[in-house]
Order: structure tokens, then C-alpha cells, then sequence
């Protein structure tokens, strides 16, 4: 549609005024600088520093640490998205099949949406503690000694299921939405034709999903990588032996704690890349559904 | 009618409570843990009744500094509010002026402008957390409420749901306004922010969790422990002690960072919800 405010000169910059401020000095400020660092080489104190070309790109990526970092992500990323999808998936089917109580079912499983990722990491490390922890106690008399300090892939482990704890109810709220919107005339002519519950699902239903789920699948990806910060942090801190590391976890480590900037700089560029990469995909795909 | 299967339908009831009572041992677990002395904790496995410590461990917490934390619980719950109450007051407030700009009014360089705001939408603060963390060290901000505030109010997520809802506006709207003799800023006022209070109550549910649950940002940029928040506070209280992890401390506190953020989206569960679904389209 054409704008309806047409001969305001001043008044839309007055409105933009604060937002393109804030996006200006908080987002391409840095940004920008986390560029142009990335092609330089600090020394140890700060205090001078020389081009360095793509150096800093190239040490990243002939350390084996970083390729096992994107192992970590990749697989970390996988296991919360399929993870929280597949239950919030067969949850949301039952909640909407039993049509009396669906919305009771939301109220008992949204919750753990509004748990900080930290939070759910300690709790989870409770339920795992070596010493006290009811699961890891139970599985002591199973006789699987667990010990996420020492593990690295029982560490990668409970990171894993403390994170799809958490964004379970995210993706139910988004199923079960589209499972209600689903034509019931479609299904009732199903029924007609005598197909059973089984086959409508996966005929009918599952189909009609298909759009949630590849933003569903979009959504997860983007939670593993950044927002499962607290929960590695409090879980792990990226152990042991660096099981658990993710590339975002690598960035911080790298920068804060080992204050390596260049390497940190170049890491946050290509990451950058990763990450607009696909909401790229996300956005030509949003886009050609809200066209048809 | 074949349709209703009654067997299915326990199946679901039964699968469904159980995944409910799975998904809440976490927390019982947390709250139970809580009302028990850390002596207690330790001779035996995680309890799941509750112990005679009673609420005594939430009351030292709140009282004063324990353990590492360096200041007490309550400082830790009024930062918290703060920064989430700032960050979508503001976050609710820029993105309604810009998204209208960019909605309704025709002035150069506007899908410049979009974009430069759009596409803040791809990078996360994570992703440039360091040369943020420059920037805001440069401006002196390092330890305050501006600081923890600021930076996450630059994202466009709020920016984007608000100009999704003001395409929906009819044009109709704006010219019988516009006949009647209304300018843009009485159009806003009087007319399409009343319209807009359902989507600001989603905006603030999704923003509020999302200024709560800050982890990584609030770790960097506060030292003093009078600006620290409870999320970032629970990871010096699980290492500050020395061997022994004072679980009885810990899982109080998580129950304190917990209950606010649920307590919000269970009541205003109905506006997250739309919020949350609208979203994607």
C-alpha cells in the first residue's frame, strides 16, 4: 500500500530517531568493529596492533579445536531441534485429539518457555549431580556410572536434554496451533473414506505441518546456537576436555577469558556469515509463502 | 461414529499427564531441595518431600550476602526487574514510533531505513558480544542499568511484529482520520495505539522473559555485584564454594529466578500465545 502520509519532512525522522540510534551505535558500531578486527593482530597488552591480513582467519580455521567446535554445534544443534520438535510434536497430536482439556494441557506445558536457559541448566545439574542427584542415582543402581565432570559425552548429554527441556513448549505452542488450524472437513471426509487415525495423520495432517516445522526447525537452530549460552555456561563450561563447546561458546572463551581478539574477531565474522546464511533461507522462504 | 476412538483418547490423557509430571520434576525437585538444611541434601540422594529447614533458606538469601554472591537476593530480584522492565518498556516503545514511520509515512531513503533495522534481526548479541562489550566500556556504561539495558534494546524483533500488525490497519482508517482533520501524531494517539494494546501485551510478555533470561550480556558488563542479576548470580553461587556445591542456597534461588517470569506468562498466557504464533507469519 502507498504510505497515507505523504508531505512530512521532519515527523518520520522524529520517529526513527530513537530506534536508528540505538541499532546504529549498539549494532553496526560494533559490528563494523568486530570486522575490521578481524583483520588485525593485537598484541598481548592492547596496546598496538598491525594488519594482519586474513591471518586471523586462517589460524581459526587450521585449529582442530574450531572444527571440533563445529562438530559440537552441529550435533548439539541437531539433537535440541529434533529432540524438542519430535516431542512437542506428538504432545500437541494428543493434546488436539482430545479436543476437552487441550488448553488445560497448554497451561501445564508452557511454562518451562519462561525458565532462563541458566536456570534450567542448574536445574537439570541437580537432577544430575554425581553425589545427590535422583537421576544420575537411579542410573547408579543401573549400574552406568555417571559423571558429566569427567564424560564428555554424558556432558554433552545433559546439556542436550536441559535444552530441549526448555524449548519443548515453544514448539508444542506452534503445533498445536497448527494442528487446531487444520480443516476438520478435510479430516471428516478422511473418516468418510474410512481412514484410520494413523493415516490421517500422515496423509492429511502432517503435510498441512510442514511450514511450521521448517520454522520450527529454523527457530531451534538459532535457540541451540546463542541462547543455550546459560545453560552450557552452567552446566559444563564447556567441558570437559572441550565436549561442549559450541562456537558461540568459542567466541567468548577465546575472547574473554583467553583475550585472543583477532582470533575471537575473525571467529564472530564467520559466524556472523553462518547465521545470516540462514535466516536468509528463512526469510526467501517466509516470503514466498506470505506471497501465495 | 468412527471418528471418536475412546481408547486413543485415554492413551492421550494418560502419555499427556505423565509428560506434564516429567516436565515438572525438575522444578519439584528444586523446591524441595530448597526447604531442606545443605547437611540434610547430603546424606541421601535428591529428596522429594520437603525438609524442616522450612523457608529459612530463602530467608537468608533475601536477608543478606551469602556464600560468594557478594550482596543479597533481593538486589539480585529488583536488577532483574529493572533491566527486563526496561528492556521491553523500551524495546515496546522505540519499535512502536519506528514501525510507524516506516508503515505510514513516504520519506527518502525509507527502505534504507527498513533495512538498516531489518537486519539487525540476523545478528544476536552473542555474535558481537566483544566489540559490543568495546562500545559500551567506551561510553562508561560498564556497570549500570543503561548498559544492561541499552545494547538488547538493538534488535528489531518488536520493530518487525509491530509493522506486521500496522499493514493489517485498513487504509480506510487512516483517511477518514485524515478527513476529519487528524495529523500523524493525533492518528497515533487517538486511534492506533488503542488498537495495538492486545499486541503490546504480547510484545511485553515476550520481551520481559527475554530481558529476564539475559545470561551472557549481564555476565560481561557487570563486576559489581550490585548490578548483577539472579540468572548470571546462580553460576557464582554453584563455584564459589569450595568442593561442596551449596545446593540448598542454589535451588532456592532458582526458584526465585524462576517464579516471576512463569508467574507472567501464566497469566497473561493468551497474549503470549498470539504474540508468540503471529509472529511467524
Amino acid at each position: 500500500m502507498s504510505a497515507p502520509f505523504q508531505h512530512h519532512r521532519v515527523t518520520p525522522w522524529l520517529l526513527m530517531a530513537p530506534q536508528l540510534a540505538i541499532v546504529l551505535v549498539f549494532f553496526f558500531w560494533p559490528s563494523l568493529q568486530a570486522i575490521e578486527q578481524a583483520f588485525y593482530v593485537e598484541d598481548a597488552f592492547g596496546l598496538s596492533r598491525e594488519f594482519a591480513g586474513l591471518a586471523n582467519f586462517q589460524a581459526v580455521l587450521s585449529d582442530a579445536t574450531y572444527y571440533q567446535a563445529l562438530g559440537t554445534t552441529l550435533v548439539f544443534s541437531l539433537a535440541v531441534a529434533l529432540g524438542a520438535m519430535s516431542i512437542a510434536l506428538g504432545l500437541a497430536v494428543m493434546a488436539d485429539r482430545v479436543v476437552r482439556g487441550a488448553r488445560g494441557y497448554r497451561t501445564l506445558l508452557i511454562w518451562p518457555y519462561a525458565v532462563a536457559p541458566a536456570v534450567a541448566g542448574v536445574l537439570w545439574l541437580f537432577l544430575f549431580d554425581p553425589t545427590l542427584g535422583l537421576v544420575s542415582g537411579a542410573l547408579g543402581h543401573l549400574g552406568i556410572a555417571w559423571d558429566h565432570k569427567l564424560d564428555g559425552a554424558q556432558a554433552l548429554a545433559l546439556v542436550i536434554m536441559a535444552s530441549i527441556w526448555k524449548q519443548m513448549s515453544y514448539n508444542f505452542v506452534f503445533f498445536l496451533a497448527a494442528l487446531q488450524a487444520v480443516p476438520k472437513s478435510l479430516l471428516e471426509a478422511a473418516v468418510i473414506d474410512r481412514a484410520g487415525p494413523w493415516r490421517r495423520f500422515w496423509t492429511i495432517t502432517f503435510p498441512l505441518l510442514s511450514p511450521t516445522a521448517f520454522f520450527l526447525l529454523v527457530m531451534n537452530c538459532v535457540y541451540a546456537f546463542f541462547e543455550t549460552f546459560g545453560t552450557i555456561d552452567t552446566v559444563t563450561a564447556g567441558g570437559p576436555g572441550g565436549a561442549t563447546t559450541t562456537l558461540v561458546y568459542k567466541v567468548y572463551q577465546d575472547g574473554f577469558v583467553g583475550q585472543d581478539m583477532g582470533a575471537s574477531a575473525a571467529q564472530s565474522v564467520l559466524l556472523m556469515a553462518l547465521v545470516g546464511g540462514l535466516t536468509w533461507v528463512q526469510f526467501r522462504y517466509l516470503e514466498r509463502r506470505v506471497q501465495y | 461414529m468412527r471418528y471418536r476412538r475412546p481408547g486413543l483418547d485415554w492413551l492421550s490423557h494418560g502419555l499427556l499427564g505423565l509428560c506434564c509430571l516429567l516436565f515438572g520434576l525438575p522444578v519439584w525437585l528444586a523446591v524441595t531441595a530448597s526447604t531442606h538444611t545443605l547437611g540434610d541434601l547430603y546424606s541421601q540422594t535428591a529428596p522429594l518431600g520437603f525438609g524442616d529447614a522450612g523457608l529459612d533458606n530463602y530467608r537468608e538469601l533475601l536477608g543478606g550476602a551469602v556464600g560468594g554472591l557478594g550482596t543479597d537476593v533481593t538486589t539480585l530480584l529488583v536488577n532483574s526487574t529493572l533491566m527486563a522492565l526496561g528492556i521491553a518498556v523500551g524495546k515496546i516503545a522505540i519499535s512502536v514510533l519506528a514501525a510507524y514511520a516506516i508503515v505510514f509515512f513516504a520519506f527518502p531513503l525509507r527502505r534504507l531505513c527498513f533495512w538498516l533495522i531489518f537486519i539487525t534481526l540476523m545478528l544476536p548479541v552473542e555474535v558481537r558480544i566483544l566489540p559490543t562489550f568495546e562500545v559500551v566500556a567506551d561510553l562508561g556504561l560498564l556497570d549500570s542499568y543503561a548498559g544492561l539495558i541499552l545494547p538488547l534494546i538493538a534488535s528489531a524483533t518488536a520493530t518487525f511484529l509491530m509493522r506486521q500488525f500496522y499493514l493489517t490497519v485498513p487504509p480506510e482508517l487512516v483517511e477518514a482520520a485524515r478527513i476529519d482533520g487528524a495529523g500523524p501524531w493525533r492518528f497515533l494517539r487517538d486511534i492506533l495505539l488503542p488498537l495495538s494494546k492486545t499486541n503490546f501485551a504480547a510484545l511485553f510478555v515476550i520481551m520481559f522473559l527475554y530481558g529476564w533470561n539475559q545470561y551472557l550480556w549481564p555476565l560481561l558488563i557487570t563486576n559489581d555485584a550490585d548490578y548483577l542479576t539472579i540468572v548470571v548470580s546462580l553460576k557464582r553461587l554453584l563455584t564459589s564454594a569450595d568442593g561442596l556445591v551449596p545446593w540448598h542456597y542454589v535451588t532456592a534461588t532458582a526458584v526465585l529466578a524462576m517464579l516471576p517470569p512463569i508467574g507472567v506468562i501464566l497469566l497473561m498466557q493468551r497474549y503470549f500465545v498470539k504474540g508468540l504464533v503471529d509472529s511467524e507469519k
